[in-house]
């Protein structure tokens, strides 16, 4: 049997493990008049014994699917001629290939070394072995742990508390995978950073005023020197998220105000879908947007003023991701503005407060440690954010605060550096991982900061 | 003429539409009058043909199971319930000879005339000073820095805060305990300088310590002001009102005298809510 169809196989007998649980632990408690007798319902000595004979079993197959191949892998190669025994790493791999694809196809239609075909005969007889194995392993272990867990069905069993136990750790595992993830991307990072750090001194790389990262691979290149200064990235970075959030807060607060003080019912129900589809728009959309409409648009309003705007301008990129995070400051605000209770409301109305004034002097109060969190939490997606400063803000690191100047970001310089056939360990590349760093560390504390201050103040009006 | 109710609980849960008010609902000096009322949430009606008077300097008392419509008739006479889009109200409210519901009656105006107190106490998330400034600044009742101190001061002290407070007044409104808050809301109504100040259920979140502070403090309060207070509790109704009004299923059933109310009330519902058969 192969391993799909013993993992149905495993499902169907713990379904009767679970259906032969229940049925004996009415009969043990002395049917259905006993059932006070049992420490729990039936139905937790089922799920207990379908557990039981499971999860045993459904590992054993896991880690024999795991490690059978490279065991009959094992084998071949110890019987495997001696000539061959001299063979580098890599021409074994080849021969192991020619073996399995040998195994693969009919053995006696191609014509091949004689000890390539008796090796793949071998192949195919092994992996034989190993699935007839499994297959009888397998069975006599579930049968095996559906008898024991029958057994073990009694009035004492405290069924319940380790099938809770048993949903405890599972639900434990889904929620590590994420904590897992995180820590293996920041290992990742911290590592090839450190490798860049070993090439490039730290502080030079944080303060460094220049960013030219093209540097000579081979010896007498013509290229860049190889300058890794990171300010002028971060200083891009800040003045389009700058731009960003001067059109994002205002415009995104104003119009939570209005959805959620002065907005009829209908109104409503039909502006806030429409102002969420902003967030559905692809980056690459407002990019391109950015790139083909705003930009030109700017800078021939640029040239009617006597300004010179660049094509590729922090200006067009920092409005449109500032259109971009509007959703994202209304609804976080829209949320907190209707969590001010409407005591609140009624307590400044009953002063005889007009709307405008309850809402600048209490509601706003009332929900700014909410919109504050959000805010930063934008302020974050607009650090991140980078396609559309790759298409509209360009790529030349310029250390300036003029928005009518082409600027790039960290995440722009990221990705060039990674795109394209690069060497995985000249400082140019390295270096993304040491930018990547420094931004996720910025992201972090902004997060947490806006953490800290919706925790701080939250119980405030509660 | 009394008749003995029938002991049978369907004779209360009659049909109250037809009962006319007991009692008089008139009052020789009425600071605020309200004539016919019938107010109706969507379809459903919620108060049924109420008139009322409240006389200057009076405290009047409303009574009644939950739901018999007395905090909506309380909400509809400083305008509360102009929030709710499907609150209609019908009738004739007025604040001495004002028209509550002129449609050139600025409702700002109005409830700086007409204060309410909630039953949950719903401090702002400010300092006790602002609290209680708030009211002042809003309707601009503060020429100076000096001034709002005065009335921040004498409001404080009217609630019988004063002493407890004058030490943090930087110190936010939240972090007073239960009966301290809702001093704390008395005083931001009465910094208004309003007549009249409503209340609805104020003590029913307090403790009978907060309560009986509350209690006296109204007590001092109507030597000054208008007091109509919805209360679920007949002894507060007996000891802090002249009058009291009974309300039953969004009828006005009887308004006397308290004393009267509650030694020999004049309808059978009234004295079968008093004596505790059903409520």
């Amino acid at each position: 049997m192969n391993t799909s169809m013993l993992l149905i196989l495993a499902l169907l007998l713990m379904a009767m493990a679970f259906t032969l649980g229940r049925k004996r632990s009415i009969a043990v408690a002395g049917g259905s008049q006993g059932i006070r007798n049992l420490n729990s319902l039936p139905g937790y000595y089922g799920t207990l014994s379908a557990l039981w004979c499971g999860i045993p079993s459904i590992l054993i197959l896991v880690v024999w699917v795991l490690f059978d191949d490279y065991i009959i892998q094992q084998i071949i190669i110890q019987e495997l001629p001696s000539s061959t025994q001299a063979l580098s790493d890599s021409e074994l791999g080849l021969l192991l290939n020619t073996v399995s694809n040998m195994a693969i196809n009919d053995t006696s239609t191609l014509s091949a070394e004689p000890y390539i075909i008796a090796a793949a005969e071998r192949l195919n007889s092994l992996q034989h072995i190993s699935q007839m194995a499994l297959t009888v392993v397998f069975i006599c272990v579930t049968m095996g742990l559906s008898w024991f867990s029958w057994m073990r069905v009694s009035p004492d069993l405290k069924a319940r508390v380790k099938v809770e136990n048993v949903f405890k750790i599972a639900l434990l595992m889904c929620a590590s995978i994420a904590v897992f993830t995180t820590a293996g991307i920041v290992f990742s990072v911290i590592f090839e950073s450190i490798k860049f750090f070993q090439s490039v001194p730290f502080f030079d790389f944080i303060f460094g005023l220049q960013w030219s990262p093209q540097m000579a691979i081979r010896e007498g290149q013509i290229g860049g020197s190889g300058a890794f200064g990171a300010v002028p990235l971060f200083a891009g970075t800040m003045l389009i998220s700058a731009i960003a959030m001067i059109i994002a807060v205002p415009a995104g607060l104003m119009a939570a105000i209005y959805l959620s003080e002065y907005a009829s019912p209908r109104v409503r129900t039909f502006v806030k879908p429409a102002l969420e589809v902003l967030a559905g728009v692809p980056t690459v959309v407002y990019g391109f947007f950015a790139a083909l409409t705003v930009a030109p648009y700017l800078r021939e309003t640029g040239s009617m003023f006597g300004l010179s705007v660049s094509s590729e301008s922090a200006l067009a990129a920092g409005l449109v991701m500032g259109v971009m995070i509007i959703p994202f400051v209304s609804s976080l605000s829209d949320d907190v503005i209707n969590a001010v209770p409407q005591s609140l409301r009624d307590g400044s109305f009953g002063l005889g407060a007009t709307h405008s004034e309850t809402i600048k002097q209490v509601i706003i109060p009332a929900a700014l440690p909410g919109i504050v969190g959000g805010i930063l939490l934008a302020v974050s997606r607009a650090i991140g954010e980078t396609m559309i400063v790759v298409m509209a803000a360009g790529l030349a690191a310029n250390l300036t605060a003029n928005p009518m100047e082409s600027v790039t970001t960290v995440t722009v310089q990221i990705v060039t550096l990674l795109v394209g056939d690069q060497e995985f360990n000249s400082p140019k590349t390295l270096s993304a991982f040491a930018l990547g760093l420094i931004l996720f560390v910025i992201t972090l504390i902004l997060n947490s900061i806006a953490l800290m201050v919706v925790k701080k103040y939250r119980e405030q009006y509660e | 003429m009394k008749t003995k109710i029938n002991e049978n609980d369907t004779q209360i849960t009659q049909d109250v539409s037809t009962l006319q008010t007991v009692g008089n609902v008139f009052s020789d000096n009425a600071k605020m009058s309200m004539r016919n009322v019938n107010v109706f949430y969507d379809d459903k009606q919620a108060i049924h043909d109420v008139s009322l008077d409240i006389g200057k300097n009076e405290v009047v008392a409303m009574i009644g199971p939950s739901g018999c419509g007395k905090s909506t008739f309380l909400r509809c006479m400083n305008r509360m319930n102009d929030t709710i889009d499907s609150c209609r109200i019908e009738g004739d409210f007025r604040l001495e000879k004002d028209d509550i519901y002129h449609p050139k009656q600025d409702v700002v105006a109005l409830r700086a005339r007409v204060g309410i107190v909630f039953q949950k106490p719903n401090p702002f998330p400010k300092s006790i000073y602002d609290n209680v400034a708030y009211g002042p600044k809003v309707h601009g009742l503060a020429a100076s820095k000096t001034d709002l101190d005065e009335i921040v001061e004498v409001s404080l002290r009217k609630a019988g805060l004063w002493a407890e407070v004058k030490d943090r007044l930087t110190a936010p409104g939240t972090g007073l305990s239960g009966g301290q808050q809702q001093r704390l809301c008395i005083a931001r109504t009465i910094a208004v300088g309003p007549e009249v100040i409503l209340m609805d259920e104020p003590c029913s979140a307090l403790d009978p310590i907060a309560t009986a502070k509350i209690e006296e403090l109204m007590a001092e309060l109507s030597q000054n002001f208008t007091i109509a207070i919805v209360t679920h509790s007949m002894q507060q109704a007996a000891r802090v009102s002249q009058r009291t009004a009974y309300f039953h299923m969004g009828k006005l059933i009887e308004v006397n005298d308290t004393k009267r109310v509650f030694t020999n009330p004049e309808h059978e519902l009234t004295e079968a809510y008093i004596t505790g058969r059903f409520g």
